[in-house]
C-alpha cells in the first residue's frame, strides 16, 4: 500500500474510562489501517468498546474517557495530540459521525436543513444558499420523499428511517474524506434498514468515501464493509477481508459469532383443533384515546406452545400485550382464558386470574428497580401471588434462581446495577415465573441484547417451556428469533393480522405479500446479498416504498 | 397553531379560576385579622358608641358573605371601593355630605406604577445579566469564573435585602456619591431623573434575582450537555460557544423562562424591605401601612393585585415553554 493512498493509521490505541475515580481500560491497544474509500466494519457485542474505538479515530473522547497511549494518525495528522481548535477544523469537514439514533442527534429546536449546512457555513465550505441547494441533490440521491421540502421540517415531523438517511446526508455535507457510521440502522425495522443500507452503501461508492461502519450484526456488515474487525472486550481478536472473513475465520470467538443461529427447536406436532386455548384473543379493537391501533385482532395460544408475533414498529404488537393483561380495555372483543372470559380491565379481574398471565419487558434495566436486590425483586411477587414468607419465601426465590440458572448465594443481595445485560433479562424471567404463570408475554426480550446473550435467553426459555408447559407469547421484529423457537406466528401490520399459521407454513411460500417482504428484507450472510436483492427488486422498490404499495 | 391557541385560552381560564379562588381565601384571611379599623383609628379611649357608628358606617357590620359579594361584585367591574382611611368621617358627626371618599384604585393606581417601573428596570438589568452569566458559567463550567459567579450570586442572594442595600449606599451613594441614596419620586418627575434615582434599589434587587436566574441557565444548559444532539454537534466541529448557544441554549428555555417569571413576580410582590429602605413609594410601603391601620379595601386590593401579578406572570411563561417547544409549533 503506498503511503499517500493511506487516510487513517491507528497504531496500539489505548483508552480508558473512569468510573468511581479509577481509570480503567476499555480499549487495550487496537491498530488498524483505512485506506482513501476503503470500508471497515468494527463489530462486537455491546461493552467491547466499538463506539469509543469508532469515536477516537476522530480524536473525540466522550466525558469520562481519556487516550491513554498510541497514536491516531488522520492523513499525516497527530489526532491525540493536535489541539482542540485543529480537530475542530477536521470535525464535520473532512471526518463526519452518523450516529446510532438519528432521532436523539438531530437537534428538536432547529430544522433538518438548518442543521445540515451548520458544518459546511461554519467551516466556510461554501455558502449557506449554495449548501441548502446541496443538501436537497443529497435528498434526492438518498431518495427522501420529497426532497425539496422535506429539509424544511423539524426532526419530530420526519420518520426514524428518513431521518437515517437525512443524518447520512449530513455527514456528506463537507464531502468529507471519512465518515463514522455507528451502528445507523440498529434501531430501524428490517424493511426500512434496507432502505437505510443501501443508501449508504451508495453514496459512500459514489464519493469515494472511507467509512468505519460499527455494528452488532453480522449480516448487515457482511454487506457494508470491504473488511471486518472483530472486537472483544477491548481487544483486538482478528482483522480479515470481508469475505474471507465469513468463509475462514480463524478465531474462536469469531467462529463463535458466527455459529450464534444455529440454536432451532424441534417443531412440536399441530394442536388438535378441539383443545381450549389457554388464551384467545378475540375480535379485539382497541385505540388510544380517539386514535385507533388495533382492528379486529383473534388469534389463539395454545397450552406448551410459543407463538410469536412479528411486524414492524406501530403494528400493534405492543397494544396487543398491553389488551391481554388488562392494560389498555379493549373498545370492542374480549379476552378468554382457558375458555372463560376475562374482565376487560385488570382492575377488575381476580389475584387468579391475574398470577396466570405475565410479562418480560425488553429493557431489563428499566423493568428492574435499581434500589430493590434481586431478593426482594423475585420475593414480592413471591409474597404477592404465593403468600410464602420468611424462609419458604427465601427458599422459593432460591429455587427461582437455580431454574434461570444463577447462583442464588452469589446473586441473592445483590442489585440490579452489579448485574450484567442478559443476567438482568434472567432477573426478569425469575420474576415472571415466581407467579407460577401459566401464559408469559415476552415483549422484545431480546432485542436489546447481543447475539450470544441473546441465544443464552432463547435457550432457558425454551427449557423451561420444557419442564414446566409455559405458553409463550413472544412479540419480536427479529425473524431469526421467530424461526429458532416459535411454534405458531402471527403477521401484524398496521393494528391487523395479515397472516397466520404454524412455522414451518410461514417460512414457505407462497405467503402474503407482506410476510414476503418481512422475510426477504432480514439480512443475510452473503456479501453479495443486498446487491442480489437490490437487482431483484429494483431501487425505488425497497423498504417503506415497497410497504406503501401493498 | 389552533391547538396553541386552545391551550392558552384554557390557561387563561384556569388562571381565572385561580383568581376567584384566592379573592375567596384574601377575603376570609383579611376579615380574620385581630382589631378593627374603627378600634384602630379611635384609639383607646373611644366610646363604644363612636366605634359602632364608624363600623356602621362602613359596613362592617353586614355579614361577611354580603360584603364579599359587594367586594366581589365592585372588583369585577373595576371598583375596587373606598379607602378607610382617607374617608372624611362627616357621618361620624352627623354631616355626611358624601364628598371626600377618596377611591382605593386612586390610592393604588400611582403606588402600582412605581413598583412596575422598578420592576421593570430591575428585569432589564437583571435578566440580561443573569442569562448571559449562566451561559457563560456552562461554557467554562467548573473554571474558576464559574466558582467565582457561583459564590459571589449566592452571597448576595444570602445576605439579606436591607444589608446588600446599605453595602451599595456606602459605595455608591456615600463614599462615592454617584447615585442618590433617597428615592423619593413623585409624579411629572422627569424619566431620566426617574431612572436615577430608581437606579440604587434596581441594582439591590438584581443582586438577590440573579442567583436563581443565573444557577438555573447554568443548570438546565449543562443539563442538556451530555444529549446525543450535543455531541452530533461537537462532532461537526461547531465552536464550544456556539454549542451551548445554537444547539443547547433553544432547548433550555422552558426551566429558565419560568424562574425568570417567578423572580419577576417577586420583584412585584415582595420588596416592601429594599422600598422601605430607600424611601421608595411602591405598592410593598402602601400594603404595609394598610394592614397597620386596618385599611381593610386597600389591603384587599393589594392582595389581589399581588395574585394577579404571579397568575399572569406564570401563564405568560408557560405559554412562552409552550411556544419555544417546536413540537407543538410545528405538530405533524
Amino acid at each position: 500500500m503506498s503511503e499517500s493512498e493511506l487516510l487513517l493509521k491507528v497504531r496500539d490505541l489505548q483508552i480508558e474510562g473512569r468510573s468511581d475515580e479509577i481509570w480503567n481500560p476499555i480499549i487495550n491497544g487496537a491498530s488498524f489501517d483505512l485506506k482513501k474509500g476503503e470500508v471497515m466494519g468494527l463489530i462486537g457485542e455491546s461493552g467491547a468498546g466499538k463506539s469509543t474505538m469508532g469515536l477516537a479515530a476522530m480524536g473525540y473522547t466522550r466525558d469520562g474517557c481519556r487516550i491513554s497511549g498510541g497514536t491516531v494518525e488522520f492523513d499525516g495528522i497527530d489526532l491525540v495530540n493536535a489541539p482542540a481548535a485543529v480537530k475542530r477544523s477536521l470535525l464535520g469537514k473532512r471526518i463526519a459521525y452518523v450516529a446510532q439514533s438519528a432521532a436523539a442527534s438531530f437537534n428538536p429546536a432547529h430544522r433538518l436543513i438548518d442543521q445540515h449546512t451548520e458544518a459546511p457555513v461554519q467551516h466556510k465550505v461554501s455558502s449557506k444558499s449554495d449548501s441548502e441547494a446541496d443538501g436537497i441533490e443529497l435528498y434526492r440521491k438518498l431518495r427522501l420523499p420529497n426532497p425539496d421540502e422535506i429539509g424544511f421540517r423539524y426532526p419530530h415531523q420526519v420518520s426514524g428511517g428518513q431521518l437515517q438517511r437525512a443524518m447520512t446526508a449530513m455527514a456528506m455535507a463537507c464531502r468529507p474524506d471519512l465518515i463514522i457510521f455507528d451502528e445507523p440502522t440498529t434501531a430501524l425495522d428490517v424493511t426500512t434498514q434496507i432502505e437505510v443500507l443501501a443508501s449508504i452503501r451508495e453514496i459512500v461508492e459514489e464519493f469515494d468515501t472511507a467509512a468505519i461502519y460499527i455494528t452488532h450484526d453480522l449480516a448487515v456488515v457482511a454487506q457494508m464493509a470491504d473488511k471486518i474487525k472483530v472486537m472483544l472486550k477491548g481487544d483486538e481478536v482478528e482483522e480479515a477481508e470481508t469475505r474471507e472473513m465469513l468463509s475462514t475465520p480463524k478465531e474462536d470467538y469469531t467462529k463463535s459469532l458466527w455459529a450464534v443461529r444455529s440454536f432451532q427447536r424441534p417443531q412440536k406436532p399441530a394442536v388438535h383443533t378441539s383443545a381450549t386455548p389457554v388464551i384467545s384473543v378475540q375480535n379485539v379493537t382497541a385505540a388510544y384515546g380517539k386514535v385507533s391501533v388495533l382492528h379486529d385482532v383473534s388469534f389463539d395460544l395454545h397450552e406448551g406452545r410459543t407463538v410469536a408475533v412479528v411486524g414492524e414498529s406501530g403494528s400493534g404488537k405492543s397494544t396487543t400485550a398491553r389488551c391481554i393483561t388488562g392494560l389498555l380495555p379493549p373498545k370492542q372483543g374480549h379476552i378468554e382464558y382457558d375458555g372463560e372470559i376475562l374482565p376487560l380491565d385488570y382492575r377488575k379481574r381476580s389475584k387468579t386470574q391475574l398470577r396466570q398471565a405475565q410479562m418480560i419487558y425488553q429493557m431489563a434495566d428499566t423493568a428492574l428497580n435499581p434500589r430493590k436486590t434481586i431478593g426482594e425483586l423475585i420475593g414480592r411477587p413471591v409474597q404477592f401471588y404465593m403468600g410464602l414468607t420468611g424462609k419458604q419465601k427465601r427458599r422459593r426465590v432460591d429455587q427461582l434462581l437455580e431454574e434461570i440458572e444463577l447462583e442464588p448465594d452469589t446473586y441473592y443481595s445483590r442489585l440490579p446495577s452489579e448485574l450484567s445485560g442478559g443476567q438482568k433479562q434472567r432477573i426478569g424471567i425469575a420474576r415472571a415465573l415466581a407467579a407460577e404463570p401459566k401464559f408469559i408475554i415476552c415483549d422484545e426480550v431480546t432485542s436489546a441484547l447481543d447475539q450470544l446473550v441473546a441465544e443464552g435467553i432463547l435457550k432457558l426459555l425454551a427449557k423451561l417451556q420444557d419442564e414446566l408447559g409455559l405458553t409463550y407469547m413472544f412479540i419480536t421484529h427479529d425473524l431469526a428469533t421467530v424461526k429458532s423457537i416459535a411454534d405458531e406466528v402471527v403477521v401484524m401490520k398496521d393494528g391487523r393480522v395479515v397472516e397466520q399459521g404454524p412455522k414451518h407454513d410461514m417460512f414457505k411460500p407462497p405467503h402474503h405479500a407482506y410476510t414476503d417482504l418481512l422475510l426477504s428484507s432480514v439480512p443475510e450472510m452473503d456479501p453479495d446479498w443486498l446487491t442480489n436483492l437490490l437487482n431483484e427488486r429494483g431501487v425505488d422498490n425497497i423498504g417503506d416504498a415497497a410497504v406503501g404499495k401493498m | 397553531m389552533a391547538s396553541i391557541l386552545r391551550i392558552i385560552a384554557q390557561r387563561l381560564a384556569l388562571g381565572l379560576l385561580t383568581l376567584f379562588v384566592v379573592s375567596i381565601v384574601i377575603f376570609t384571611a383579611v376579615n380574620l385579622l385581630p382589631g378593627d379599623f374603627a378600634q384602630a383609628i379611635l384609639g383607646q379611649g373611644a366610646t363604644p358608641e363612636a366605634i359602632e357608628a364608624i363600623r356602621n358606617d362602613l359596613g362592617l357590620n353586614d355579614p361577611p358573605l354580603t360584603r364579599y359579594m359587594q367586594w366581589l361584585g365592585g372588583a369585577i367591574q373595576g371598583d375596587l371601593g373606598n379607602s378607610f382611611a382617607q374617608a372624611n368621617f362627616a357621618s361620624f358627626a352627623g354631616t355626611d355630605t358624601g364628598s371626600g371618599l377618596a377611591s382605593v384604585a386612586s390610592q393604588v393606581a400611582p403606588r402600582f406604577e412605581n413598583t412596575m417601573f422598578l420592576a421593570g428596570v430591575t428585569a432589564m438589568i437583571a435578566v440580561p445579566i443573569a442569562v448571559t452569566l449562566g451561559v457563560l458559567a456552562a461554557l467554562y463550567r467548573n473554571s474558576i469564573f464559574d466558582r467565582a459567579a457561583n459564590v459571589m450570586t449566592l452571597s448576595s442572594i444570602s445576605s439579606p435585602e436591607f444589608f446588600m442595600a446599605y453595602v451599595l449606599i456606602l459605595f455608591l451613594a456615600v463614599l462615592n456619591p454617584i447615585l442618590p441614596s433617597l428615592s423619593n419620586i413623585y409624579e411629572g418627575m422627569d424619566f431620566s431623573e426617574r431612572l436615577t434615582k430608581t437606579l440604587l434599589p434596581a441594582l439591590t434587587l438584581t443582586l438577590v434575582v440573579t442567583a436563581h436566574m443565573m444557577r438555573m441557565t447554568r443548570a438546565a444548559i449543562i443539563n442538556l450537555l451530555a444529549s446525543p444532539y450535543i455531541e452530533m454537534a461537537r462532532l461537526k466541529g461547531i465552536s464550544p460557544m456556539r454549542v451551548i448557544v445554537k444547539h443547547a441554549l433553544p432547548n433550555a428555555l422552558a426551566p429558565i423562562i419560568n424562574v425568570i417569571a417567578l423572580n419577576l413576580a417577586y420583584l412585584i410582590t415582595g420588596v416592601v424591605v429594599v422600598e422601605v429602605v430607600f424611601v421608595y413609594p411602591g405598592i410593598g410601603q402602601l400594603f404595609v401601612d394598610s394592614v397597620k391601620i386596618r385599611d381593610i379595601p386597600v389591603v384587599q386590593a393589594c392582595c389581589l393585585i399581588f395574585a394577579a401579578a404571579y397568575i399572569l406572570l406564570n401563564l405568560m411563561a408557560d405559554i412562552l415553554s409552550i411556544i419555544s417547544n417546536p413540537r407543538l409549533r410545528h405538530p405533524k
